[in-house]
């Protein structure tokens, strides 16, 4: 489905990504995790072709993303940031639908697949026509969520989606967003600094430090068979309720 | 998009449509009071023998109906032999009226004999002052050199004027700053100056019974008016040729400082036309009807040309700017090189960007006045679409390059409209500007509310100041409004809302 070989990347002659290589599992959830400025979010951007690596290729279906080849594969991506990215001078619906009007789609389509969106993540259809300003923190997401997913996309990537919610909006939507993951059957990609959250929501971890990849493995594996000593410390200084 | 454009077109081929008709006698006039009944002298006398004429009233100084003579965009106006010998042509080093009458023709321009009166260049003083002191000639002013001297910008520029004269009297007075020359008037009025340099045919003169100082050492030139005119005014329209001549000898030095006198009348002044018309049913015998312009046909007209010039002006840069902020937030580099260079354009002093415009177009008045305007507009519509589009959120950007859109569908979806409020912002100022910097219009015959300020100032008459000062602040009160109902129409409702947390 998605694979990044012997990716790099510097900014202005600071490593954000060493040479790697990752290849994320199809129809599965991939949480990428790690300290602030490990080079998650450099891994993610990479994924979408945001931003282009210095040596390597990110390969989508085999098609490697490039500057010309990036916008026709971004249909079949959907992106999500982390505090939704909506723009502010459209309605809920408008920002749902912006692309897929572009692309020529009928009314009667759009509405159906709007309908069925808002229901797949809990959103009230009285608000599709509220402005971003409007929404609270959790339905802006949602909204979010629904912009990503209008098209269908066979991957999708989060970029910290629950960071900017506070701690019972959060505790839901990751509920919701497990629920709708295992419905959807999608390849996700999802960058966090939360472990639980990893944990709860990936199939997969992949734990990063310095730009490099450190461990990639289920959470279990992760808890129980550590690489090495910083996967250790990571997974320590998340702090388990029983030892406060 | 489209319709815009071609709406900007028509705008600026409209004034030069109505100038085209070829017949038409085309009389041009400085700004000043003496200058602009001349024009309408010439004017009436055109009329009187069937020729029709436009007078456009003061064009602003020398060099403004001197370049449109030239252009050929006026057939006559009214000069004098010394500015043209010690200013216009100083160059030629002119000793004769041959020589003078030759230089002329190498430009395909020609002059009649006097008109009758001279308007030297001379200074005077309160006529109590003079007298209590006994000052009667510039050799006077040596003893006292305690005097406040004012002088006019061009006085103080002009190879004839202050420099030679202070050193031909020794004079001992600091050469002061230039003031416009109405000002100066009301310094030496009101006792703040105590010599000014003025003209000897000024209504100024009679009104405030001012002493003008002998020039008992002969430095100033003589300054006889005459008629110059393109010499293809001949094949033109020889009838209205013979008929302006008829103007040779016809005016005396007092005729025309009374004439000067009616206009200039605080409490009653006649409109130049009128004045011009009596004067010639009094002294040669011809009949014209004259039609001065009503206050309000004044102003209506005054708004309108007011109206195409910020309009127009603002059109185009709209069209321009827009695209140039657009292009310039593509880069660091582009924003650097785009927003220096329409900020050089900010720097040029208004008048000289009008005199260079006026030189480079090879004509006066609405094209010139346009263009200025134009230019200045530039710089808040390209600086404000360019930070509008650069502030927009990194998160946002990202958002709209992983949806996938063209950069055009980008820009018109997304990015434009989250500008927008910068954007109208940017114009709203330019507009604002614009509608204050359109009074320099006035200066070059391009119309407009400057034209009844400078006038106005000129006469002394507030009343005219004030009917081109007081609907130019309205306007601009209007034009802000009108941009804040369009802010209401056009930026997007959800840009207007504040967060609800």
């Amino acid at each position: 489905m998605l694979q990044l070989v012997g990716v790099s990347k510097s900014f202005q002659g600071v490593v954000a990504v060493q040479p790697l290589d990752l290849t994320v599992a199809e129809g599965r959830t991939t949480v990428l995790i790690g300290p602030s400025g490990c080079g998650k979010s450099t891994l993610l951007r990479l994924m979408v072709g945001l931003i282009e690596p210095d040596n390597g290729q990110v390969l989508f279906d085999g098609v490697p993303i490039t500057r010309s080849s990036a916008r026709q594969l971004r249909q079949r991506i959907g992106f999500v940031v982390q505090d939704g990215g909506l723009f502010p001078h459209l309605s809920a619906r408008e920002n749902i639908t912006l692309l897929a009007r572009h692309l020529g789609w009928p009314a009667s389509r759009l509405k159906d697949r709007v309908t069925q969106l808002a229901e797949l993540t809990h959103f009230p259809l009285d608000k599709l026509a509220f402005y971003p300003a409007q929404l609270s923190g959790g339905q802006r997401q949602r909204v979010s969520l629904m912009r990503a997913l209008m098209l269908d996309p066979t991957l999708l990537l989060l970029d910290e989606p629950f960071a900017a919610l506070d701690p019972l909006i959060r505790y839901e939507l990751q509920a919701e967003l497990r629920e709708i993951f295992r419905q959807l059957n999608k390849t996700v990609v999802l960058v966090t600094h939360d472990l639980t959250e990893a944990g709860y929501l990936g199939d997969e971890v992949v734990l990063m430090h310095a730009g490099r990849i450190v461990q990639q493995a289920p959470y279990r594996t992760l808890l129980e068979q550590p690489a090495e000593e910083f996967v250790t410390r990571f997974i320590q200084a998340q702090r388990p309720p029983e030892t406060i | 998009m489209r319709t815009l454009y071609w709406l900007a077109v028509l705008l600026l081929v409209c004034p030069g449509c109505r100038r085209a008709s070829p017949d038409v006698v085309r009389v041009g006039s400085k700004a000043f009071t003496a200058s602009a009944i001349l024009g309408e002298l010439v004017k009436h006398l055109c009329t009187a023998v069937g020729v029709e004429a436009v007078h456009r009233e003061r064009l602003g100084d020398t060099s403004k109906t001197w370049e449109g003579l030239l252009a050929g965009e006026l057939d006559v106006y009214v000069e004098y032999t010394g500015t043209l010998t010690q200013e216009i042509l100083a160059k030629e080093q002119i000793r004769s009226l041959e020589q003078l009458q030759a230089t002329l023709a190498r430009r395909g321009l020609k002059m009649s004999r006097s008109l009758g009166f001279r308007d030297n260049y001379a200074l005077g003083m309160r006529e109590e002052q003079a007298e209590a002191l006994g000052i009667r000639s510039i050799s006077d002013l040596e003893k006292y050199p305690k005097l406040r001297v004012g002088l006019s910008h061009a006085f103080l520029e002009r190879a004839d004027g202050w420099h030679g004269l202070k050193q031909r009297y020794h004079l001992p007075y600091a050469t002061p700053r230039g003031m416009e020359h109405a000002l100066a008037y009301q310094g030496l009025v009101n006792g703040s100056l105590d010599v000014i340099d003025v003209y000897t045919a000024d209504a100024k003169i009679l009104q405030y019974g001012l002493r003008v100082l002998e020039d008992d050492k002969s430095y100033f030139p003589s300054y006889e008016a005459v008629l110059l005119y393109r010499a293809d005014l001949e094949q033109k329209s020889p009838s209205a040729l013979a008929s302006i001549l008829r103007l040779q000898g016809a005016i005396s030095e007092r005729q025309m400082q009374e004439m000067n006198l009616l206009a200039e009348n605080e409490s009653n002044p006649i409109p130049e036309t009128v004045i011009a018309a009596d004067f010639l049913a009094d002294q040669l015998q011809v009949r014209v009807e004259a039609r001065p312009e009503s206050t309000l046909d004044r102003l209506l007209r005054m708004t309108r040309e007011h109206l195409l010039l910020v309009s127009s002006s603002l059109l185009l840069a709209v069209l321009t700017a827009v695209p140039l902020g657009v292009f310039a937030s593509r880069s660091a580099l582009l924003e650097q090189g785009i927003l220096g260079l329409v900020g050089v354009v900010q720097t040029f002093p208004s008048l000289a960007l009008l005199s260079v415009l006026i030189v480079l177009l090879g004509q006066i008045g609405t094209i010139p006045a346009i263009i200025a305007l134009y230019l200045y507009s530039l710089l808040p519509i390209v600086r404000n679409t360019c930070t509008g589009l650069s502030d927009i959120p990194l998160s946002l950007r990202e958002s709209a390059e992983a949806l996938g859109f063209s950069w055009v569908a980008r820009l018109r979806l997304i990015d434009l409209p989250l500008a927008s409020r910068s954007i109208l912002a940017g114009i709203k100022t330019a507009a604002v500007i614009n509608v204050g910097f359109a009074t320099l219009g006035g200066l070059i015959g391009a119309g407009g509310y400057g034209q009844a300020i400078m006038s106005g100032l000129d006469k002394n008459d507030y009343r005219l100041i004030l009917l081109g000062a007081v609907p130019a602040v309205l306007l601009a009160l209007l034009a802000q409004g009108l941009f804040e109902l369009i802010e209401r129409l056009i930026v997007p409702r959800g840009l207007r809302l504040k967060p609800a947390r």
